[in-house]
Protein backbone atom coordinates (compact mmCIF):
# COMPACT_ATOMS: atom_id res chain seq x y z
CA UNK A 1 0.00 0.00 0.00
CA UNK A 2 2.45 2.38 1.05
CA UNK A 3 4.55 1.34 -1.98
CA UNK A 4 1.91 2.10 -4.34
CA UNK A 5 1.57 5.43 -2.73
CA UNK A 6 5.38 6.03 -3.24
CA UNK A 7 5.37 5.21 -6.71
CA UNK A 8 1.74 6.45 -7.93
CA UNK A 9 3.67 9.68 -6.10
CA UNK A 10 7.16 9.74 -7.88
CA UNK A 11 5.57 9.20 -10.98
CA UNK A 12 3.90 12.33 -10.65
CA UNK A 13 6.74 13.93 -10.03
CA UNK A 14 8.81 12.49 -12.85
CA UNK A 15 6.08 13.02 -15.59
CA UNK A 16 3.51 15.51 -16.30
CA UNK A 17 1.08 13.55 -18.23
CA UNK A 18 0.51 16.12 -20.78
CA UNK A 19 4.24 15.86 -21.48
CA UNK A 20 4.43 13.07 -24.09
CA UNK A 21 7.17 10.90 -24.11
CA UNK A 22 8.39 11.37 -27.96
CA UNK A 23 9.35 8.07 -28.56
CA UNK A 24 5.40 7.06 -28.12
CA UNK A 25 4.76 9.83 -30.25
CA UNK A 26 7.11 8.31 -33.18
CA UNK A 27 5.45 5.10 -32.59
CA UNK A 28 1.68 6.20 -33.06
CA UNK A 29 3.27 8.31 -35.85
CA UNK A 30 4.54 5.62 -37.72
CA UNK A 31 2.43 3.31 -36.99
CA UNK A 32 -0.87 5.48 -38.12
CA UNK A 33 0.80 6.11 -41.48
CA UNK A 34 1.73 2.63 -42.10
CA UNK A 35 -2.30 1.86 -41.12
CA UNK A 36 -3.25 5.16 -43.89
CA UNK A 37 -0.77 3.75 -46.29
CA UNK A 38 -2.60 0.26 -46.17
CA UNK A 39 -5.83 1.89 -46.14
CA UNK A 40 -5.34 3.54 -49.06
CA UNK A 41 -3.97 1.34 -50.95
CA UNK A 42 -6.02 -1.69 -50.02
CA UNK A 43 -9.23 -1.75 -48.18
CA UNK A 44 -10.63 1.80 -49.51
CA UNK A 45 -10.20 0.67 -53.32
CA UNK A 46 -11.42 -2.67 -52.55
CA UNK A 47 -14.30 -2.00 -50.93
CA UNK A 48 -15.21 1.39 -53.12
CA UNK A 49 -14.91 -1.30 -56.06
CA UNK A 50 -17.51 -3.64 -54.15
CA UNK A 51 -19.17 -0.87 -53.60
CA UNK A 52 -19.66 -0.37 -57.35
CA UNK A 53 -19.87 -3.20 -58.68
CA UNK A 54 -22.88 -4.27 -56.17
CA UNK A 55 -24.33 -0.71 -57.67
CA UNK A 56 -24.00 -1.33 -60.84
CA UNK A 57 -25.56 -4.82 -61.12
CA UNK A 58 -28.38 -3.27 -58.92
CA UNK A 59 -28.76 -0.81 -61.02
CA UNK A 60 -28.38 -2.72 -64.50
CA UNK A 61 -31.16 -4.91 -63.07
CA UNK A 62 -33.17 -2.38 -62.96
CA UNK A 63 -32.39 -0.53 -66.27
CA UNK A 64 -33.28 -4.15 -67.26
CA UNK A 65 -36.30 -4.75 -65.83
CA UNK A 66 -37.70 -0.81 -66.88
CA UNK A 67 -36.43 -1.83 -70.66
CA UNK A 68 -38.58 -5.07 -70.65
CA UNK A 69 -41.65 -2.29 -69.16
CA UNK A 70 -41.67 -0.25 -72.29
CA UNK A 71 -40.87 -2.86 -74.80
CA UNK A 72 -44.36 -4.34 -73.29
CA UNK A 73 -45.92 -0.97 -73.31
CA UNK A 74 -44.94 -0.61 -76.62
CA UNK A 75 -46.55 -3.82 -77.70
CA UNK A 76 -49.53 -3.56 -76.00
CA UNK A 77 -49.98 -0.04 -77.60
CA UNK A 78 -49.24 -1.14 -80.91
CA UNK A 79 -51.97 -4.29 -80.34
CA UNK A 80 -54.13 -1.38 -79.60
CA UNK A 81 -53.33 0.85 -82.70
CA UNK A 82 -53.86 -2.55 -84.26
CA UNK A 83 -57.21 -3.48 -82.51
CA UNK A 84 -58.63 0.63 -83.60
CA UNK A 85 -57.13 -0.02 -87.11
CA UNK A 86 -59.48 -3.12 -87.47
CA UNK A 87 -62.70 -1.66 -86.07
CA UNK A 88 -62.27 1.09 -88.23
CA UNK A 89 -61.79 -1.11 -91.05
CA UNK A 90 -64.83 -3.28 -90.05
CA UNK A 91 -67.30 -0.30 -89.80
CA UNK A 92 -65.77 0.77 -93.29
CA UNK A 93 -66.57 -2.59 -94.90
CA UNK A 94 -69.93 -2.13 -93.39
CA UNK A 95 -70.89 1.08 -94.42
CA UNK A 96 -69.77 0.27 -97.85
CA UNK A 97 -71.53 -3.24 -98.09
CA UNK A 98 -74.64 -1.16 -96.97
CA UNK A 99 -74.19 1.15 -99.54
CA UNK A 100 -73.96 -1.16 -102.23
CA UNK A 101 -76.89 -3.32 -101.41
CA UNK A 102 -78.92 -0.11 -101.47
CA UNK A 103 -77.44 0.20 -105.10
CA UNK A 104 -78.38 -3.25 -106.21
CA UNK A 105 -81.58 -2.70 -104.87
CA UNK A 106 -82.02 0.60 -106.42
CA UNK A 107 -80.74 -1.25 -109.99
CA UNK A 108 -83.35 -4.18 -109.46
CA UNK A 109 -86.29 -2.58 -109.02
CA UNK A 110 -85.50 0.08 -111.94
CA UNK A 111 -84.87 -2.49 -114.21
CA UNK A 112 -87.41 -4.75 -113.46
CA UNK A 113 -90.05 -1.41 -114.36
CA UNK A 114 -88.23 -0.96 -117.22
CA UNK A 115 -88.63 -4.95 -118.21
CA UNK A 116 -92.65 -4.71 -117.14
CA UNK A 117 -93.15 -1.51 -119.45
CA UNK A 118 -91.31 -3.40 -122.32
CA UNK A 119 -93.42 -6.40 -121.71
CA UNK A 120 -96.40 -4.40 -121.91
CA UNK A 121 -95.64 -2.35 -124.99
CA UNK A 122 -94.99 -5.43 -126.44
CA UNK A 123 -98.38 -7.40 -125.69
CA UNK A 124 -100.57 -4.14 -126.69
CA UNK A 125 -98.43 -3.70 -130.33
CA UNK A 126 -99.07 -7.36 -130.21
CA UNK A 127 -102.91 -7.58 -129.15
CA UNK A 128 -103.07 -4.24 -132.37
CA UNK A 129 -101.13 -6.22 -134.98
CA UNK A 130 -103.51 -9.50 -134.36
CA UNK A 131 -106.43 -7.35 -133.96
CA UNK A 132 -105.44 -6.00 -137.26
CA UNK A 133 -104.80 -8.88 -138.79
CA UNK A 134 -108.50 -10.06 -137.61
CA UNK A 135 -109.99 -7.22 -139.24
CA UNK A 136 -108.09 -7.39 -142.46
CA UNK A 137 -109.24 -11.56 -142.38
CA UNK A 138 -112.65 -11.07 -141.37
CA UNK A 139 -113.25 -7.89 -143.87
CA UNK A 140 -111.82 -10.60 -146.69
CA UNK A 141 -114.44 -13.28 -145.22
CA UNK A 142 -116.52 -11.72 -144.64
CA UNK A 143 -117.24 -10.64 -148.21
CA UNK A 144 -116.67 -13.49 -149.90
CA UNK A 145 -119.33 -14.82 -147.89
CA UNK A 146 -121.39 -11.81 -148.88
CA UNK A 147 -120.80 -11.70 -152.27
CA UNK A 148 -121.37 -15.55 -152.54
CA UNK A 149 -124.22 -15.35 -150.67
CA UNK A 150 -125.70 -12.44 -152.94
CA UNK A 151 -124.47 -14.12 -156.30
CA UNK A 152 -126.47 -17.43 -155.23
CA UNK A 153 -129.68 -14.80 -154.38
CA UNK A 154 -129.26 -12.85 -157.04
CA UNK A 155 -127.54 -14.91 -159.58
CA UNK A 156 -124.78 -15.18 -161.39
CA UNK A 157 -124.19 -11.54 -162.46
CA UNK A 158 -121.75 -10.85 -159.67
CA UNK A 159 -119.44 -13.20 -159.77
CA UNK A 160 -116.81 -10.88 -161.30
CA UNK A 161 -115.01 -10.74 -158.09
CA UNK A 162 -113.27 -7.19 -158.92
CA UNK A 163 -116.95 -5.39 -158.84
CA UNK A 164 -118.11 -7.43 -156.31
CA UNK A 165 -115.30 -6.37 -154.22
CA UNK A 166 -115.71 -3.24 -154.59
CA UNK A 167 -119.24 -3.24 -153.25
CA UNK A 168 -118.70 -5.06 -150.46
CA UNK A 169 -116.13 -2.51 -149.51
CA UNK A 170 -118.47 0.07 -149.82
CA UNK A 171 -120.72 -1.69 -147.84
CA UNK A 172 -118.45 -2.22 -145.43
CA UNK A 173 -117.72 1.53 -145.47
CA UNK A 174 -121.25 2.43 -144.90
CA UNK A 175 -121.69 0.18 -142.44
CA UNK A 176 -118.70 1.21 -140.47
CA UNK A 177 -119.88 4.84 -141.21
CA UNK A 178 -123.11 3.43 -139.73
CA UNK A 179 -121.33 2.12 -136.84
CA UNK A 180 -119.62 5.43 -136.15
CA UNK A 181 -122.74 7.61 -136.31
CA UNK A 182 -124.64 5.44 -133.68
CA UNK A 183 -121.13 5.17 -131.78
CA UNK A 184 -121.58 8.99 -132.09
CA UNK B 1 1.02 1.66 -15.48
CA UNK B 2 4.21 0.60 -17.28
CA UNK B 3 5.44 -2.87 -17.95
CA UNK B 4 9.24 -2.89 -17.86
CA UNK B 5 10.62 -1.64 -21.25
CA UNK B 6 10.78 -4.16 -23.31
CA UNK B 7 14.54 -2.94 -24.51
CA UNK B 8 16.02 -0.31 -23.78
CA UNK B 9 15.86 1.50 -27.07
CA UNK B 10 17.67 4.68 -26.13
CA UNK B 11 14.58 6.60 -25.17
CA UNK B 12 14.09 7.42 -21.35
CA UNK B 13 11.37 4.19 -20.83
CA UNK B 14 13.11 1.89 -24.04
CA UNK B 15 9.88 -0.30 -26.24
CA UNK B 16 6.96 0.39 -23.67
CA UNK B 17 3.59 -2.04 -23.56
CA UNK B 18 1.84 1.01 -24.89
CA UNK B 19 4.56 0.67 -28.25
CA UNK B 20 3.20 -2.78 -28.67
CA UNK B 21 0.16 -2.40 -28.38
CA UNK B 22 -0.21 0.37 -31.04
CA UNK B 23 1.90 -1.85 -33.07
CA UNK B 24 -0.39 -4.83 -32.77
CA UNK B 25 -3.50 -2.30 -33.74
CA UNK B 26 -1.97 -1.57 -36.80
CA UNK B 27 -1.84 -5.19 -37.52
CA UNK B 28 -5.26 -6.15 -36.66
CA UNK B 29 -7.11 -3.51 -38.29
CA UNK B 30 -4.93 -4.01 -41.22
CA UNK B 31 -5.67 -7.87 -41.80
CA UNK B 32 -9.05 -7.46 -40.67
CA UNK B 33 -10.02 -4.81 -43.14
CA UNK B 34 -7.83 -6.70 -45.85
CA UNK B 35 -9.37 -10.12 -45.18
CA UNK B 36 -12.96 -8.78 -45.31
CA UNK B 37 -12.25 -6.32 -48.13
CA UNK B 38 -10.05 -9.45 -50.60
CA UNK B 39 -12.82 -11.00 -52.04
CA UNK B 40 -15.02 -8.96 -52.76
CA UNK B 41 -17.93 -10.47 -53.72
CA UNK B 42 -21.75 -8.70 -54.51
CA UNK B 43 -23.50 -10.63 -51.94
CA UNK B 44 -20.55 -10.66 -48.96
CA UNK B 45 -20.08 -13.42 -46.92
CA UNK B 46 -20.02 -13.18 -42.76
CA UNK B 47 -16.71 -11.55 -42.88
CA UNK B 48 -17.07 -9.50 -45.92
CA UNK B 49 -20.30 -8.73 -44.19
CA UNK B 50 -18.79 -7.03 -41.21
CA UNK B 51 -16.15 -5.57 -42.95
CA UNK B 52 -18.67 -3.26 -44.79
CA UNK B 53 -20.58 -2.53 -42.22
CA UNK B 54 -17.60 -1.03 -40.50
CA UNK B 55 -16.54 0.80 -43.33
CA UNK B 56 -19.69 2.01 -44.68
CA UNK B 57 -20.34 3.57 -40.89
CA UNK B 58 -17.09 5.59 -41.67
CA UNK B 59 -18.09 6.01 -44.91
CA UNK B 60 -21.58 7.17 -45.05
CA UNK B 61 -22.09 7.55 -41.37
CA UNK B 62 -19.63 10.14 -41.09
CA UNK B 63 -17.35 11.21 -44.31
CA UNK B 64 -21.01 11.31 -46.60
CA UNK B 65 -23.20 12.80 -43.88
CA UNK B 66 -20.78 15.60 -42.56
CA UNK B 67 -18.89 16.16 -45.81
CA UNK B 68 -21.02 15.57 -48.71
CA UNK B 69 -20.54 16.12 -51.97
CA UNK B 70 -18.86 14.14 -54.42
CA UNK B 71 -15.39 14.75 -53.11
CA UNK B 72 -16.04 13.04 -49.30
CA UNK B 73 -14.45 10.34 -50.72
CA UNK B 74 -11.25 11.53 -50.65
CA UNK B 75 -11.25 11.89 -47.12
CA UNK B 76 -12.64 8.81 -46.05
CA UNK B 77 -9.22 6.80 -45.69
CA UNK B 78 -8.25 9.23 -43.06
CA UNK B 79 -11.63 9.03 -41.13
CA UNK B 80 -11.59 5.51 -41.17
CA UNK B 81 -8.24 4.76 -40.24
CA UNK B 82 -8.56 7.53 -37.30
CA UNK B 83 -11.94 6.20 -36.56
CA UNK B 84 -10.70 2.49 -36.31
CA UNK B 85 -6.96 2.78 -34.90
CA UNK B 86 -8.42 4.78 -32.06
CA UNK B 87 -11.45 2.51 -31.60
CA UNK B 88 -9.17 -0.40 -31.27
CA UNK B 89 -6.69 1.53 -29.16
CA UNK B 90 -9.30 2.35 -26.75
CA UNK B 91 -10.87 -0.85 -26.61
CA UNK B 92 -7.26 -2.18 -25.15
CA UNK B 93 -8.54 -0.87 -22.07
CA UNK B 94 -11.37 -3.06 -21.91
CA UNK B 95 -9.70 -6.14 -22.13
CA UNK B 96 -8.28 -8.13 -19.79
CA UNK B 97 -4.36 -9.09 -20.46
CA UNK B 98 -3.75 -5.86 -22.59
CA UNK B 99 -5.95 -3.42 -20.05
CA UNK B 100 -4.07 -0.22 -21.28
CA UNK B 101 -6.16 2.68 -23.99
CA UNK B 102 -2.78 3.69 -25.40
CA UNK B 103 -4.23 7.08 -25.69
CA UNK B 104 -4.16 7.07 -21.69
CA UNK B 105 -0.67 8.46 -22.92
CA UNK B 106 -0.92 11.38 -24.51
CA UNK B 107 1.98 11.44 -27.19
CA UNK B 108 -0.83 9.63 -29.50
CA UNK B 109 -3.35 11.89 -29.16
CA UNK B 110 -1.20 14.55 -29.94
CA UNK B 111 0.31 13.07 -32.74
CA UNK B 112 -3.34 12.74 -34.09
CA UNK B 113 -4.91 15.91 -33.57
CA UNK B 114 -1.77 17.33 -35.34
CA UNK B 115 -2.54 15.30 -38.33
CA UNK B 116 -5.73 16.59 -38.43
CA UNK B 117 -4.49 20.46 -37.53
CA UNK B 118 -2.43 20.29 -40.50
CA UNK B 119 -4.61 18.33 -42.96
CA UNK B 120 -7.26 20.91 -42.06
CA UNK B 121 -5.02 23.80 -42.63
CA UNK B 122 -3.71 22.63 -46.32
CA UNK B 123 -7.46 21.97 -47.17
CA UNK B 124 -8.15 24.72 -46.20
CA UNK B 125 -5.39 26.81 -48.08
CA UNK B 126 -5.69 24.74 -51.02
CA UNK B 127 -9.92 25.51 -51.62
CA UNK B 128 -9.80 28.76 -50.89
CA UNK B 129 -5.50 30.28 -51.04
CA UNK B 130 -4.39 32.63 -48.30
CA UNK B 131 -7.98 33.97 -48.22
CA UNK B 132 -8.62 31.03 -45.50
CA UNK B 133 -7.16 32.81 -42.83
CA UNK B 134 -9.84 35.65 -42.91
CA UNK B 135 -12.37 33.13 -43.96
CA UNK B 136 -11.47 30.88 -40.88
CA UNK B 137 -11.19 34.16 -38.49
CA UNK B 138 -13.77 36.88 -39.41
CA UNK B 139 -17.50 35.31 -39.74
CA UNK B 140 -19.64 36.89 -42.26
CA UNK B 141 -22.71 38.99 -41.51
CA UNK B 142 -21.11 40.49 -37.73
CA UNK B 143 -21.67 43.92 -37.06
CA UNK B 144 -18.35 45.94 -37.53
CA UNK B 145 -18.21 47.23 -34.01
CA UNK B 146 -18.23 43.31 -32.58
CA UNK B 147 -15.36 42.59 -34.82
CA UNK B 148 -12.55 43.35 -32.69
CA UNK B 149 -13.49 41.46 -30.24
CA UNK B 150 -15.12 38.01 -32.39
CA UNK B 151 -11.61 38.24 -33.98
CA UNK B 152 -9.29 37.15 -31.62
CA UNK B 153 -11.61 34.84 -30.23
CA UNK B 154 -11.89 33.22 -33.52
CA UNK B 155 -8.31 32.98 -33.79
CA UNK B 156 -7.51 31.31 -30.22
CA UNK B 157 -10.49 28.93 -30.89
CA UNK B 158 -9.68 27.98 -34.19
CA UNK B 159 -5.77 27.54 -34.45
CA UNK B 160 -4.77 27.67 -30.75
CA UNK B 161 -7.90 25.84 -28.70
CA UNK B 162 -9.05 23.75 -31.43
CA UNK B 163 -6.39 20.89 -31.96
CA UNK B 164 -5.39 20.74 -28.31
CA UNK B 165 -9.10 19.93 -27.26
CA UNK B 166 -8.96 17.67 -30.08
CA UNK B 167 -5.81 15.61 -28.34
CA UNK B 168 -6.85 16.47 -25.12
CA UNK B 169 -10.57 15.05 -25.16
CA UNK B 170 -9.36 11.84 -26.12
CA UNK B 171 -6.74 11.70 -23.86
CA UNK B 172 -8.39 12.74 -20.59
CA UNK B 173 -11.24 10.61 -21.01
CA UNK B 174 -8.98 7.59 -21.57
CA UNK B 175 -6.84 8.41 -18.57
CA UNK B 176 -9.45 9.30 -16.77
CA UNK B 177 -11.89 5.98 -17.17
CA UNK B 178 -7.97 3.72 -16.88
CA UNK B 179 -7.48 5.69 -13.65
CA UNK B 180 -10.83 4.68 -12.65
CA UNK B 181 -10.68 1.14 -13.52
CA UNK B 182 -7.30 0.88 -11.91
CA UNK B 183 -8.17 2.76 -8.49
CA UNK B 184 -10.88 0.63 -8.22
CA UNK B 185 -8.64 -2.61 -8.90
CA UNK B 186 -5.75 -1.20 -6.42
CA UNK B 187 -9.27 -0.82 -3.93
CA UNK B 188 -10.79 -3.83 -3.68
CA UNK B 189 -7.75 -5.44 -3.65
CA UNK B 190 -6.63 -2.99 -0.38
CA UNK B 191 -9.91 -4.62 1.23
CA UNK B 192 -9.20 -8.22 0.63
CA UNK B 193 -6.11 -7.70 2.36
CA UNK B 194 -7.72 -6.42 5.91
CA UNK B 195 -8.02 -8.13 8.71
CA UNK B 196 -11.27 -6.95 9.66
CA UNK B 197 -14.14 -9.64 7.72
CA UNK B 198 -16.65 -7.09 7.59
CA UNK B 199 -14.40 -4.65 5.78
CA UNK B 200 -13.02 -7.47 3.36
CA UNK B 201 -16.85 -7.72 2.77
CA UNK B 202 -17.54 -4.06 1.69
CA UNK B 203 -15.21 -4.82 -1.01
CA UNK B 204 -18.31 -6.82 -3.02
CA UNK B 205 -19.51 -2.96 -3.29
CA UNK B 206 -16.68 -1.27 -5.23
CA UNK B 207 -16.56 -4.50 -7.55
CA UNK B 208 -20.00 -3.65 -8.25
CA UNK B 209 -19.01 -0.44 -8.64
CA UNK B 210 -16.10 -0.91 -10.97
CA UNK B 211 -17.93 -3.06 -13.19
CA UNK B 212 -20.61 -0.23 -13.86
CA UNK B 213 -17.24 1.85 -14.29
CA UNK B 214 -16.00 -0.60 -16.59
CA UNK B 215 -19.47 -0.53 -18.58
CA UNK B 216 -19.62 3.18 -18.37
CA UNK B 217 -15.57 2.70 -19.63
CA UNK B 218 -16.50 0.90 -23.22
CA UNK B 219 -19.22 2.88 -23.66
CA UNK B 220 -16.79 5.91 -23.75
CA UNK B 221 -14.27 4.31 -25.32
CA UNK B 222 -16.29 3.74 -28.23
CA UNK B 223 -18.14 7.19 -28.33
CA UNK B 224 -14.25 9.14 -28.16
CA UNK B 225 -13.06 7.27 -30.91
CA UNK B 226 -16.90 8.82 -32.57
CA UNK B 227 -16.21 12.00 -31.56
CA UNK B 228 -12.54 12.79 -32.82
CA UNK B 229 -13.55 11.14 -36.34
CA UNK B 230 -16.85 13.19 -36.05
CA UNK B 231 -14.94 16.49 -35.33
CA UNK B 232 -11.98 15.47 -37.71
CA UNK B 233 -14.80 15.06 -40.37
CA UNK B 234 -16.59 18.57 -39.91
CA UNK B 235 -13.08 20.72 -39.48
CA UNK B 236 -12.32 19.12 -43.22
CA UNK B 237 -16.49 20.18 -44.03
CA UNK B 238 -15.05 23.54 -42.83
CA UNK B 239 -12.23 23.99 -44.68
CA UNK B 240 -14.03 22.80 -48.13
CA UNK B 241 -17.21 24.69 -47.41
CA UNK B 242 -15.35 28.40 -45.50
CA UNK B 243 -17.67 30.70 -48.30
CA UNK B 244 -20.68 28.87 -46.73
CA UNK B 245 -19.94 29.73 -43.40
Amino acid sequence: MNQLIISAATEGEEVNPLVPNVWEMGVVLVGFVILMFIVVKFVVPMFEKTFAERAEAIEGGIAKAEKAQAEASAALEEYKQQLTDARAEANRIREEARAEGAQILADLKEKAGAESARITAQAHAQIESERQAAVVSLRAEVGTLATTLAGRIVGEALNDDERSARVVDRFLADLENQNAGAAK
Amino acid sequence: MHLPAILPWGAAEGFSKQMLLVLLSVVFIAVFFVLAARKGQLVPGKLQFAGEAAYGFVRNGIAKDIIGGKDFIKYVPLLFSLFFFILVNNIYGAIPFFQLPTFSHVGGAYVLAGIVYFTWLIIGLKKNGIRYFKLATVPSGVPWYILPIVIPIEIISNFIVRPVTHSLRLFATMLAGHLIVMIAGYGIEFLVSQENILLQGTSVLVLAGAIAMYMLEALIMVLQAYVFTLLTAIYIEGALHADSH
